[in-house]
């Protein structure tokens, strides 16, 4: 299979530096597709509704991937496309009607019904914001209708997220042109550092501040020329392009994972609404000396160990700075499964040039480097996992950073803590590989 | 075009990846888009297998598909052939792939590649896991078996094939061990167990053997008919679950050897069910009402326990396996129920609810069911849980299999003196309707589950099965005496008491119901 090394690939914000590789192999890739955002899209946006249009496979995958049906009656569906469609038997517009509407039968109380499309809808060519637009009409105002692709053929994992946001961005309402300026963060977040962000920004005096995703589909943030807006995930980069279409202007920052990540995340807040060092130092300062004393507890698990980050969520680039700038950790590799420059170019900055960054995924090589490599943790999705534990090796999920509330100062400690774990584990576990 | 939250099975081509990864010495070039890899980690993390299954996806991209896909699998092909080494090559396609018609069998044809290619056609959007599963199974044994002639010196001791236990499979991986156990106390030979542990070659030596026991005919029907139209093996199909249905399997398997059965295998104590049922303790169990839905294997077995070996009284019997539907109708013909032949599982929560029962036995989805209906659930069958890879011995099959359901069927229900006190002390501000058995260490159904009390607030109404009595004049309304009687009532039983007085009133005419109705009610229908 073929072998890539990018040397172009330097990021716009660290033009300074030398190019950084990057390898790009093409194989096999051990990620899950866009589908599995909606695990947690369905419990944040509380009024929405998924209905993937998709296979049998879309449906179990979702189901698998859950943990096994946690929600008894969760937000999301799929509509299966069965024989009777492909033959075109049945009109698969008709089918897809008929679905709808007893699904918003049996659920009065959704707002926003999301067609999510799939690899077969893709390929069959199954027009799904056009089926939005006609079902639109039947359900609105009541319910309203909507479509994005969360397919693997276009998607990868978090990337569903990113797609369904920049499907938001043309509904949110216009912000009045003398409208003072605003703040929108963009990527899905526990409510809890919400919360916690809102206090410290309230702090800061930036403000109003909105989160999109909103936690309904009927508070959707406005966004005009007055809106700045800085992304609290790495994922969320087509929905940057959006929301800049819409006149919004951008805050490029690392991202707020561990002290150092929130304090510049936050700096780069600061710094576009003019808040003064002094301010800005007597609100974050706590927060900073928590957030480093919290860190300081896993420093000694993780200090001088190696670490080999598998493609996943987009997030191993900050994870990797984070693990090397606060924990003392050495990174073998980072890999991602889409290297969007423009969103972690700040990230590789901050990190050595020596640091292997892969994009893409040759599964079977990737496997070989980690037995060449042999790191002490290696951070991989949970195909992958057990496998590296029977042969005596330290994983940690990845899927893990995705679901946990792991941003600003008072996680920093639990992040830490997430990663550190197995090598504990490891040291108390007298039994076992 | 079908709703679907949860799914009974998943596609067809999980199926063959079961298979394939049940065996040794077998590669699976699947063609399908990323995404598709996550089946690896049903294996990994529900079965905590510690290898990846043998399984190479080509995973393409949209942008492969103005280009050449085809060219992808032959390159997956050729380097999992490099890199795996292994006998066999099973080649075929996810629904996505399928749509897109590369083909799989032609191009590994034309690879030249120096290993069988066993090419497996999946029809996605018309079959499901089982049955792709059993195709897998049948296309292999007939590539490998297929060329042997049939023996012609019969063997000087009698021997069988064990064909069916597979990777994620109900409890197969301990069903084994038992059922190897019974067949050898009969000193029958085994000659091979397939597809768990078998590689092509053992696949090969299945004719050799003079008949075959099919422990799971979801995955081994198919081969095993064949087997039997091609080498004229006889096929055992009953599989050893629960007391009777062990000691049926023993009689036939002896019978197809031609030798006896030795006395003690019946005898001995390893067998508790039998007992622990006649015990005065179980006289709680006599007639209390199940529910059964699973696998037509494990749903039919459960039946005939609950009915021959507990005294319990079937009230609901399904399966979602269409392939085996028949087996289940004959069934709950003989327990004089209506049977539910259903993918849906808002169907089965329906038919559940119908039944008022006061144990369910199902698989996972039904176990979901239960809790939010305060039933008590035992899972019989797939599809499974990382629950159902216990670390213990807890097989379903032969004596010790019978022994395990025993415990696992009977520890979810109230204790005998528990269920009288609870009757007698309604009010008790420990032992109530909020609270759970108090052998059940959790407490309440919401202690362990976030959810819980949304979902029961959702619910509730449903639980109680109770129609809204003002909207319909069929239906009597309850008076306010009566209402507060029902309450003293347990409520694992209240349901069906409600039920119960609310159709007698409503078969004689008494509006509104009383007190006395639904002492009435309880004198007409008994328990």
């Amino acid at each position: 299979m073929t072998t890539v090394y990018d040397a172009g690939a330097a990021c716009n914000d660290t033009a300074a530096k030398p190019a950084r590789d990057v390898l790009k192999q093409r194989g096999q890739h051990e990620v899950f597709c866009g589908l599995t955002s909606i695990m947690w899209l369905h419990r944040k946006m509380q009024d929405a509704f998924f209905l993937i249009v998709g296979s049998r496979t879309c449906a179990h995958l979702m189901q698998s991937a859950a943990g096994v049906m946690i929600f008894a009656e969760p937000r999301f569906a799929t509509a299966i496309i069965d024989e009777r469609d492909l033959a075109g038997m049945a009109d698969m517009n008709d089918e897809l009607d008929k679905v709808v509407a007893r699904l918003l039968a049996r659920r009065p109380e959704i707002k926003l019904l999301v067609l999510v499309g799939s690899c077969p809808s893709e390929v069959i060519k199954l027009d799904l914001p056009r089926a939005a637009s006609r079902l639109n009409g039947e359900h609105s105002p009541d319910c309203r209708v909507m479509a994005y692709s969360g397919s693997g053929i276009e998607t990868t994992f978090t990337q569903g997220e990113d797609n369904f946001l920049a499907a938001l961005v043309p509904d949110m309402p216009a912000e009045a042109a003398d409208a003072p300026a605003s703040l929108v963060v963009v990527g899905a977040l526990g409510d809890v550092v919400e919360d916690q962000m809102m206090r410290v920004l309230d702090g800061l005096g930036v403000g109003p501040v909105r989160f999109l995703p909103s936690r309904s589909s009927t508070s959707l943030p406005p966004v005009g020329p007055n809106t700045r807006f800085i992304l609290a995930q790495p994922w969320v980069g087509a929905c940057a392009q959006a929301l800049e279409r819409r006149g919004a202007q951008r805050i490029s920052a690392p991202f707020p994972l561990g002290e150092e990540g929130s304090t510049a995340w936050y700096r780069a807040i600061a710094d576009t609404f003019g808040v003064p060092e002094a301010k800005f130092d007597a609100i974050t300062a706590p927060g900073r000396e928590r957030a480093r004393r919290a860190v300081s507890r896993y420093r000694p698990v993780l200090e001088e160990k190696s670490v080999f980050l598998f493609p996943d969520s987009q997030l191993e680039p900050s994870l990797a700075r984070f693990l090397s700038r606060e924990m003392g950790t050495s990174i073998v590799e980072i890999g991602t499964p889409y290297l969007n420059r423009d969103v972690v170019g700040p990230e590789l900055a901050l990190m050595p040039d020596t640091v292997r960054v892969s994009e893409g995924q040759d599964v079977e090589r990737q496997i070989d480097r980690v037995h060449t490599d042999n790191p002490d943790l290696i951070i991989c999705g949970m195909g992958l996992g057990n496998p590296f534990e029977a042969e005596g090796r330290s994983t940690k999920w990845s899927i893990e950073f995705v679901f946990t509330p792991l941003q600003g100062y008072e996680q920093a400690g639990d992040l830490a803590e997430l990663i550190a774990r197995p090598l504990m584990r490891r040291e108390l576990l007298k039994v076992g590989s | 075009m079908e709703l679907t939250v949860w799914t009974y099975e998943g596609p067809p081509h999980v199926g063959a990846i079961r298979i394939a990864n049940s065996m040794r010495d077998v590669h699976f070039v699947l063609h399908a888009p990323q995404g598709d890899t996550y089946a690896d980690l049903l294996f990994t993390m529900i079965e905590r297998n510690k290898k990846r299954p043998p399984v190479t996806y080509t995973t393409f991209q949209a942008r492969d598909l103005s280009g050449d896909t085809a060219e992808i699998f032959k390159t997956a092909a050729r380097d999992a052939v490099a890199r795996f080494k292994p006998q066999a090559l099973l080649v075929g396609a996810s629904c996505t792939a399928e749509l897109i018609q590369d083909d799989p069998g032609g191009l590994a044809k034309t690879l030249g590649l120096d290993v069988p290619v066993v090419p497996l056609e999946m029809p996605s959007y018309q079959k499901k896991e089982n049955w792709g599963a059993a195709e897998t199974f049948y296309r292999l044994v007939r590539a490998f078996a297929g060329g042997a002639g049939k023996p012609d010196v019969a063997p000087e001791q009698a021997s069988c094939n064990i064909l069916g236990p597979s990777s994620l499979g109900f409890r197969n991986r301990d069903d084994i061990v038992e059922v190897v156990r019974l067949v050898e106390a009969l000193g029958v030979r085994i000659n091979t167990i397939a597809p768990l542990g078998a590689s092509p070659a053992d696949l090969a030596r299945i004719p050799q053997a003079n008949f075959n026991i099919v422990l799971y005919p979801e995955v081994a029907d198919n081969a095993a008919r064949w087997l039997k139209r091609q080498f004229g093996q006889e096929m055992i199909a009953i599989p050893p679950i629960g007391v009777g249905a062990t000691r049926d399997f023993v009689t036939a398997v002896a019978e197809a050897a031609g030798v006896d059965v030795p006395a003690e295998l019946f005898a001995t104590g390893a067998e508790r069910l039998s007992w622990y049922s006649a015990s005065i303790d179980s006289n709680y169990l006599t007639g209390k009402r199940v529910f059964v839905f699973g696998d037509a294997t494990h749903a039919v077995a459960a039946a005939r326990i609950a009915s021959e070996e507990l005294g319990f009284k079937v009230c609901g019997l399904g399966t979602y396996s269409r392939e085996f539907a028949r087996d289940v109708r004959e069934a709950a013909a003989k327990y004089g129920v209506e049977p539910l032949i259903s993918d849906n599982h808002l169907d089965v929560e329906d038919a559940i609810i119908a039944a008022q029962p006061e144990l369910v036995l199902g698989t996972q989805m039904e176990r979901h069911a239960a809790k939010r209906l305060r039933l008590p659930c035992a899972v019989i069958s797939s599809p499974v849980h990382v629950q159902d890879f216990p670390a213990r011995y807890s097989p379903q099959m032969g004596f010790e299999g019978a022994n395990v359901i025993f415990d696992s069927w009977v520890h979810p229900l109230m204790m005998g003196l528990e269920e009288h006190l609870l009757q007698m002390f309604r009010g008790d501000f420990e032992f109530n309707d909020d609270a759970g058995s108090s052998h059940l260490s959790h407490g309440g159904p919401a202690a362990h589950q976030p959810d819980a009390q949304a979902e029961e607030e959702a619910v509730a109404p449903e639980a109680e099965a109770a129609p809204v009595p003002a909207a319909n004049d069929d239906q009597p309304s309850w008076t306010s005496d009566a209402e507060r009687e029902l309450r003293k009532i347990p409520f694992f039983v209240r349901g069906k008491a409600r039920r119960n007085t609310e159709s007698y009133a409503a078969e004689n005419g008494l509006n509104p119901i009383t007190i006395e109705t639904l002492y009435d009610a309880k004198a007409h229908f008994g328990r």
